[in-house]
């Protein structure tokens, strides 16, 4: 291979649960680092993708700013992979779609005993929540999806050296997890 | 003296009354299945078990076996097909495997798994399902149903009570108690009943058990549907199993 291949990574409606799977490959991070370099990533701490061969998102969409992180990968990486459930179901954010945003933020915020005189934050810094949590799929096209909650370190692996040696990646028994 | 016809190539010997199901599971062939269940008449009603017979689609767990027949199941147009009907339940309802109790001994679950199913694909609907809490001893979670009313079957026919049925038709049909509250607690449902035993999701649960196994050494955690169900088929002791993932991981 003449050059490495570039991988972006980041978390939106996530809690980094994938990103600490991925570092559960431990030693082999260095065989990959043979492979890869990583452009934005919360490893790296750079703050913009530029393009890449391989982005992965954690974590579904919950509010305008993951929509406009979304976009940002989508434009810069040949493919697209979600990882973990949120990535792919929406996950636990998404437990709140039945619900109104109004009474749940209501509820949190002005109703719950703790946060009397409270009032709902309108920091013009705070992204908009969105009504709904969507899965990745429903915004942009994903090109792979692995599941689980979090994939096991050796899931992620496995899929990406298969990506990274031009296979289809296969999980098979005991690798595909959905919890 | 028995009959046989041909799955994916090999001969399957059945006896009189048989269903290709029946036939194919007892002579250790694996079909894939939801709402099919060995001790329940045949619902046909979730099409995973379709396979082509003389190059028609048809649901194997109704299908009466025939001298002849030449059925094709293990093939990727109907595993395809498979797929996307898996796909389509988990985009239907709301099935949060991370936060069910009964992940890992999930039939849905496990034939995701096994189908290598990685994402539902479609609009998730994330329809409004309150759970039915009523009962001291039992859970209902509605979000989880997939209609496959063997919990129907089995408290009618088994447990002669009637709890359950079905009711409202396309997208509205969904999982009723059979009370005139409409509660669980109304009915006269006991921790016994069969019904309480064939949920292949998570929607009737004891309560205060969910995760006296852990996570990870579940059913579906050891082996693939496609060897449990083997298992769990009636059989005679001659007959060979031909699974391949679990010969080949064992």
């Amino acid at each position: 291979m003449s050059r490495k291949l570039r991988i972006a990574t980041t978390s939106l409606a996530g809690c980094f649960g994938c990103h600490m799977s991925f570092l559960d490959i431990d030693e082999r991070i260095l065989t990959l680092l043979d492979l890869v370099e990583f452009d934005r990533s919360p490893i790296t701490d750079i703050k913009r993708c530029s393009p890449c061969d391989i982005g992965l998102i954690e974590g579904g969409i919950c509010n305008a700013e993951n929509v406009h992180v979304l976009y940002e990968f989508r434009k810069n990486c040949k493919l697209l992979i979600a990882i973990g459930s949120c990535a792919i179901t929406g996950g636990l954010p998404a437990q709140r779609n039945h619900l109104d945003l109004g009474s749940c933020l209501t509820e949190v915020y002005l109703t719950e005993p703790g946060l009397a005189h409270g009032h709902i934050p309108n920091d013009p810094e705070l992204p908009l929540p969105l009504d709904k949590v969507h899965p990745l799929h429903e915004v942009v096209k994903i090109d792979y999806f692995i599941p689980g909650c979090p994939p096991s370190g050796d899931a992620i692996w496995k899929f990406l050296t298969d990506l990274i040696a031009g296979k289809t990646p296969e999980l098979g028994h005991g690798l595909i997890k959905y919890d | 003296m028995s009959d046989t016809f041909q799955l994916d190539g090999a001969d399957v010997t059945f006896k009189p009354g048989q269903t290709v199901m029946q036939a194919a599971l007892a002579a250790g062939h694996y079909v894939p299945h939801l709402c099919y269940h060995p001790e329940f008449k045949p619902h046909g009603s979730c099409k995973l078990c379709t396979v082509k017979i003389n190059g028609r689609t048809a649901a194997s767990c109704t299908m009466p076996a025939e001298a002849g027949l030449q059925v094709e199941s293990n093939i990727e147009e109907l595993n395809a097909l498979r797929r996307t009907l898996v796909q389509m339940l988990f985009a239907e309802g709301n099935h949060f495997c991370p936060s069910c109790e009964k992940s890992g001994n999930c039939v849905l679950q496990a034939l995701g798994y096994d189908l290598e199913v990685h994402t539902a694909g479609f609009r998730h609907l994330y329809p409004d399902r309150p759970v039915d809490a009523s009962h001291p001893d039992i859970l209902l979670d509605f979000n989880r149903c997939v209609l496959c009313e063997l919990c129907v079957r089995a408290s009618s026919e088994v447990d002669g009570k009637n709890v359950f049925a079905l009711s409202g038709r396309g997208i509205n049909k969904h999982l009723i108690v059979n009370s005139r509250s409409g509660l669980l607690v109304d009915t006269d449902i006991a921790l016994t009943d069969k019904a309480m035993e064939v949920c292949p999701v998570g929607v009737i649960l004891k309560k205060r058990v969910g995760f006296s196994v852990p996570i990870g050494a579940r059913r579906y955690d050891q082996r693939p549907i496609s060897a449990q169900a083997l298992d769990d088929a009636p059989r005679s002791p001659d007959a060979s199993g031909s699974c391949a993932v679990c010969e080949g991981s064992s």
